[in-house]
């Protein structure tokens, strides 16, 4: 095997995987999907074009009508004019788009600027790429938005990519368009191209999720993905897709063409009904999500474990610090003891530690029953940790 | 009717057991001001009531029947169907009543112990009230979904325990 493949780390999450799996009567927060079953028009539409028999090959870009379709919704959205037939590829899932992106793009020993903490495949996927990861580190203090004078001291000679996630996971942060504006000065000054997964843009809380190609002058430098998972509750169904300039959506169909050959038809075939009816059903859940974060935020400071409020996606990031424990040591005791699960969050980058991922894409029974088990431990432990100081 | 009224009554029509706490957390405001929408919505009557949906199929003792009856009335000069559906609503046996459009006018739906016993009520009560024109009754064999909710529908959640 090459040796850079023996050195690539499995995600963090894939120990912590291992361990919660094997018990029984687990609370899990450590979900990175939505709750819900794909609407019930979607699901009918996919079982609808397999009665008729589309079981064939589509384009390599995906189907005309669902290209079609991605425009306009991308139009309504965030007013962005794309062209179906030259600027979007439908992918297997955001996860190939941010793939295929970087590897049209870097060239060996190119660095990828990534704000931290960060989803798991950001970083291998730029290894593989041949591409060299670069961390910035946001802070709570500035609810984990990246600051331009960040991004600014972060850039090198070698520095090609910026590639961020907002609405963030495993934050929960959001970027609005002042301060995206104001990366946007930075990436235009450094002449970065960005790659922006915009996956979760659907779960915006307080104000419209801004894309960050809609701002002045970066649709040209901007490859934007987005897909289907988390806003149609979508997961299984594996697509997603790139909006980008000509070239680079022509570079990047040569790896698709030559890799994936193209995304599976009745996954096409759903997120086609998807954007076409599901406006109501993306509302619907956004609107449950959203009570839920009031819940789980509100809950997660009672019980002494701070969090910001997340404005975006269904994440909530505590700090565990008050504990005196490592990420690890919390998520695990947690699992064993109350039995609930939360992702440690340096699983998602060196800057989650001392964090931990809560999803609330979970019910509001199982929320405020995990929030019951949590504050039992952290009474627990925060005590015992007070009884330690007062011997000494 | 304000945009949180809704999103309280919503709330509610999910789950009437969740607690005013939670509630109030979860719509983001204060504990008093939901209690005091809650008892103003009793006291309107836009919140009729808090309602358990039992399956009582499982339970092993239930014997009772339902029936669906398509009614036709001859409606009355100035209160139309309004008078002859009230009457109707008052028999413990009727659990509910719409007025329809198409081919009759309201449709009942009874709930006895037997289908005799419907039966009976039908062609005792029902029929013979003034203005009733003629009742069809069909009868229930299965509940698959009601309110919403599908009797044993498969809920497990598929998800890994813990996913990026």
């Amino acid at each position: 095997m090459k040796k850079s493949m023996e050195e690539l780390p499995y995600s963090g999450i894939r120990k912590f995987f291992d361990l919660a799996s094997g018990m029984r009567g687990v609370i899990s927060l450590g979900v990175g999907e939505p709750d819900f079953v794909t609407p019930w028009h979607i699901r009918e539409a996919s079982v609808y074009s397999l009665e008729k028999g589309y079981t064939n090959y589509t384009s390599n870009c995906g189907l005309e009508e669902l290209r079609r379709e991605i425009c306009r919704y991308l139009f309504r959205k965030f007013q962005l004019e794309y062209d179906y037939s030259r600027e979007i590829i439908v992918t297997v899932g955001a996860s190939e788009a941010i793939d295929i992106a970087l590897r049209c793009v870097l060239e060996p020993g190119d660095e990828v600027i990534i704000p931290e903490p960060c989803f798991v495949s950001y970083k291998p996927c730029t290894v593989m790429a041949g591409g060299v990861p670069k961390s910035i580190f946001t802070r709570e203090a500035d609810h984990f938005k990246l600051r331009p004078e960040d991004l600014e001291k972060a850039i090198t000679p070698r520095s090609k990519v910026l590639l961020m996630c907002y609405p963030n996971n495993p934050t929960g942060a959001v970027m609005i368009g002042k301060e995206l504006q104001a990366i946007a000065q930075v990436v235009e000054r450094y002449d970065l191209l960005v790659i922006s997964d915009e996956i979760y843009s659907e779960l915006t809380y307080e104000g419209e999720h801004v894309s960050f190609a809609s701002l002045p002058g970066m649709k040209e430098r901007t490859v934007l993905v987005n897909g289907f998972s988390k806003s149609f509750a979508m997961t299984g169904w594996r697509i997603g897709y790139t909006a980008a300039p000509e070239d680079i959506t022509a570079a990047m169909l040569k790896i698709h063409q030559y890799t994936i050959m193209c995304a599976p038809i009745m996954g096409q075939m759903a997120a086609i009904e998807a954007l076409k009816n599901g406006e109501g059903e993306i509302k619907r859940m956004a609107g449950q999500y959203d009570q839920r974060r009031n819940l789980i935020v509100n809950g997660l400071n009672q019980i002494g474990l701070p969090c910001f409020e997340p404005r975006g996606a269904f994440y909530a990031f505590p700090s565990i610090k008050l504990t005196g424990m490592s990420s690890q040591e919390f998520c695990e005791k947690l699992l064993k003891e109350e039995k609930v699960a939360v992702v440690p969050g340096d699983a998602f980058g060196e800057s989650g530690e001392g964090y931990v991922r809560c999803s609330y894409a979970a019910s509001v029974e199982q929320i405020t029953e995990a929030l019951n088990r949590m504050e039992k431990f952290v009474e627990r432990h925060v005590k015992k940790r007070k009884t330690v100081y007062a011997v000494r | 009717m304000d945009d949180v009224k809704v999103r309280l009554l919503q709330a509610l029509e999910q789950n009437h057991r969740i607690t005013t706490k939670a509630l109030a957390t979860m719509l983001n405001l204060p504990e008093k001001e939901v209690k005091g929408m809650i008892k103003e919505l009793e006291d309107v009557k836009v919140i009729l009531g808090y309602i358990t949906l039992i399956d009582w199929e499982k339970t092993g003792n239930n014997d009772n029947v339902t029936a669906i009856i398509d009614v036709k009335v001859t409606p009355q000069r100035d209160v139309g169907f309004d008078i002859i559906a009230e009457r109707i609503c008052r028999f413990p046996e009727v659990k509910s009543v719409y007025l329809m459009s198409g081919g009759y006018d309201l449709s009942v739906m009874i709930e006895g112990t037997s289908m005799k016993q419907v039966a009976f009520f039908v062609a005792e009560k029902l029929a013979t009230l003034e203005n009733v024109q003629s009742t069809a009754t069909h009868f229930v064999l299965k509940k698959y979904k009601q309110d919403g909710i599908i009797f044993d529908e498969d809920q497990k959640d598929r998800r890994l325990v813990i996913s990026p």
